[in-house]
């Protein structure tokens, strides 16, 4: 069963386009990866599933309901994370999460329950009564997906869950992200730029990019896309060694980058032994070779043709332009 | 729904009460200046006539209503204006996605502002009055504490309108420079203004289009009984005008604000 449907949503901010077009549906149950660079329109997005603004053009449904005609019910029914901590920090966190569950109608025995219950679920009953000013920034993250979680949602949007945090407290964050998907059967709907995340948690996901998906498949399939196994390595002379390789019928795709080639090979530890001998009949001595199983990273390669390190540069004067807008219009 | 409405007015309320308890710093600063007004510049000034004061009083009388107003006015449209924080550290969007109406949460952000400022209000009237300020009787006293309940709500609904239209901090600084401190020096609360002969006639004639003047004169004529330049009731009158106005203005322009 479809929880979210959306047929063509768009989103213009004047002339710039953040949202183009874009039709897709999430699971009930599943946990659901949008993955895109920074200023890709990801969080627009999770702006308009949650109501905070308007689709300049398009529809959607959340948990069956209009994102436009029926917005108290969509409110009810989801919880949403946002990307900038949005807590109280004068507040303690058993207040923080009080004022979430009466806005949210929650009811005096319903809270003083649901409060415990959601303090537990993310490890943060001994610290319930420190001032949030006082957490750090995985706490604080923590705090967030407690909160919510407080009203029972059948959706839970979390725009980059982990943007900014430590390694160890990533692992800590997907841990109870996939904790609350089983416990609570929680459809999850999460953005992310992070490659390693969207593979750890997301049964499926959605790579967008300028506004538009460019393909929404689950991990597993959008890997196999890719290839089977990637074969890097290095040599003293990767020009010629590749005009060699290239004559193999064995090798499905390759690819020179500055330093190394890769080759898009079947069971590449192989493979690896019939490389040397080729690079040795050439009198070409190899440097370095490895395997890998393909990332997301190069999921996102075939699909734009950049890699997504490329993105990480300074941003575009257009690109800033456009952020400062929308923090503006925040 | 209307008990989730009304439950989330109370929060609000509540949030602003323990926030307001909390800033030590806040609560003390607020107090302490209207206190050195009072204290200092009171007592310092307390035998002088001013051209236009009246002749019963002594100017401890004169001053003192206008720093009651004072010490609301600032403190309210501060809390009115501090909405201005919870769009910056992101705290709006919480409300925002929350199934409940805005004109809740202005709601009660409006009257735990009021509340706040009304407790600066009366910490600084009881001052007043124990420094034996004139009291013009029980009706007197009762006509006061509305002028101060429609003075901290006006200026919290100004304070509203300030944050929809600023987007930081930054203007804060001009506004009160240059827009509340020339309003609350033209609003006869340090010196006399309507019957004073030194005045400038066009100053005089500003003085009336400002509605600070109608705020503490009206509290001035109902605290004291002496040195009004409008009845109370005529005073009050405009002031509860005033009061609709701006929370009308206020709500509206907020709940129109973008995220």
């Amino acid at each position: 069963m479809d929880i979210i449907t959306t047929e063509n949503l768009t989103k213009k901010f004047d002339d710039f386009t953040a949202v183009d077009n874009i039709s897709f549906s999430v699971k009930k149950g599943e946990i659901f990866g949008f993955l895109g660079p920074n200023g890709a329109g990801k969080t627009t997005t999770i702006k308009m599933l949650t109501t905070l603004l308007y689709p300049t053009k398009g529809s959607a449904k959340v948990a069956s309901f209009d994102i436009i005609k029926e917005r108290d019910k969509v409110r009810k029914n989801i919880g949403v994370v946002f990307q900038d901590p949005a807590l109280d920090t004068e507040l303690t966190g058993q207040e923080n999460l009080d004022f979430h569950a009466r806005m949210y109608g929650l009811s005096k025995d319903e809270r003083k329950e649901r409060i415990k219950e959601v303090l537990k679920l993310v490890d943060l009953e001994d610290k319930k009564d420190a001032f949030v000013k006082h957490y750090s920034g995985g706490m604080k993250r923590r705090l967030e997906i407690a909160r919510g979680l407080m009203h029972y949602p059948t959706i839970l949007f979390l725009d980059e869950p982990t943007l900014g945090l430590d390694s160890q407290t990533r692992q800590a964050i997907w841990a109870y992200i996939r904790k609350m998907n089983k416990e609570e059967n929680t459809t999850i709907f999460l953005t992310t730029h992070y490659m390693d995340e969207a593979d750890h948690l997301c049964d499926r996901v959605g790579i967008i990019d300028h506004g538009k998906i460019l393909v929404i498949d689950t991990t597993n399939n959008l890997k196999n896309s890719v290839g089977d196994d990637l074969i890097t390595l290095s040599s003293t002379d990767d020009e010629n060694l590749l005009k060699r390789l290239n004559k193999e019928s064995w090798i499905k795709n390759t690819k020179k980058e500055e330093t190394s080639l890769i080759l898009s090979v079947e069971k590449g530890e192989e493979k690896i032994p019939t490389v040397i001998e080729i690079a040795q009949s050439l009198n070409i001595k190899i440097k370095s070779i490895s395997v890998r199983k393909p990332t997301l990273d190069d999921v996102f390669l075939s699909f734009t043709g950049r890699t997504f390190r490329d993105q990480e540069t300074p941003e575009s004067p257009l690109k800033q332009r456009v952020r400062m807008r929308n923090m503006r219009r925040r | 729904m209307l008990r989730t409405e009304l439950q989330a007015i109370y929060v609000t309320w509540l949030r602003e009460m323990k926030r307001f308890i909390r800033s030590k710093s806040r609560v003390i600063s607020m107090i302490i200046q209207p206190i050195f007004f009072l204290f200092i510049l009171g007592s310092g000034l307390r035998s002088a006539i001013l051209p236009g004061m009246s002749m019963t009083g002594d100017y401890m009388d004169f001053l003192a209503p206008g720093i009651v107003a004072m010490a609301i006015l600032f403190s309210s449209m501060f809390t009115g204006i501090s909405v201005l924080w919870d769009k910056q550290f992101g705290f709006l969007q919480e409300v925002l996605v929350a199934p409940i109406s805005r004109l809740s949460f202005v709601i009660g952000r409006t009257i735990g502002g009021a509340t706040t400022a009304l407790i600066q209000g009366f910490i600084i009237l009881l001052m007043a009055l124990g420094l034996g300020v004139k009291v013009n009787g029980v009706l007197g006293l009762l006509l006061t504490i509305i002028f101060m309940v429609l003075i901290a709500f006006t200026a919290v609904g100004f304070g509203l309108v300030l944050a929809s239209k600023m987007e930081d901090f930054n203007g804060f600084q001009i506004i009160m420079n240059l827009v509340v401190m020339p309003l609350f020096f033209l609003s006869s609360a340090f010196f006399p203004i309507a019957n004073n002969p030194n005045f400038p006639d066009a100053l005089v004639k500003v003085s009336f289009a400002n509605p600070l003047f109608y705020m503490i004169d009206g509290l001035r004529g109902s605290l004291t009984g002496i040195n009004y330049a409008l009845h109370p009731l005529i005073d009050l009158a405009i002031v509860l005008f005033l009061c609709i106005i701006m929370l009308a203005i206020g709500s509206y322009l907020f709940s129109k604000s973008e995220v």
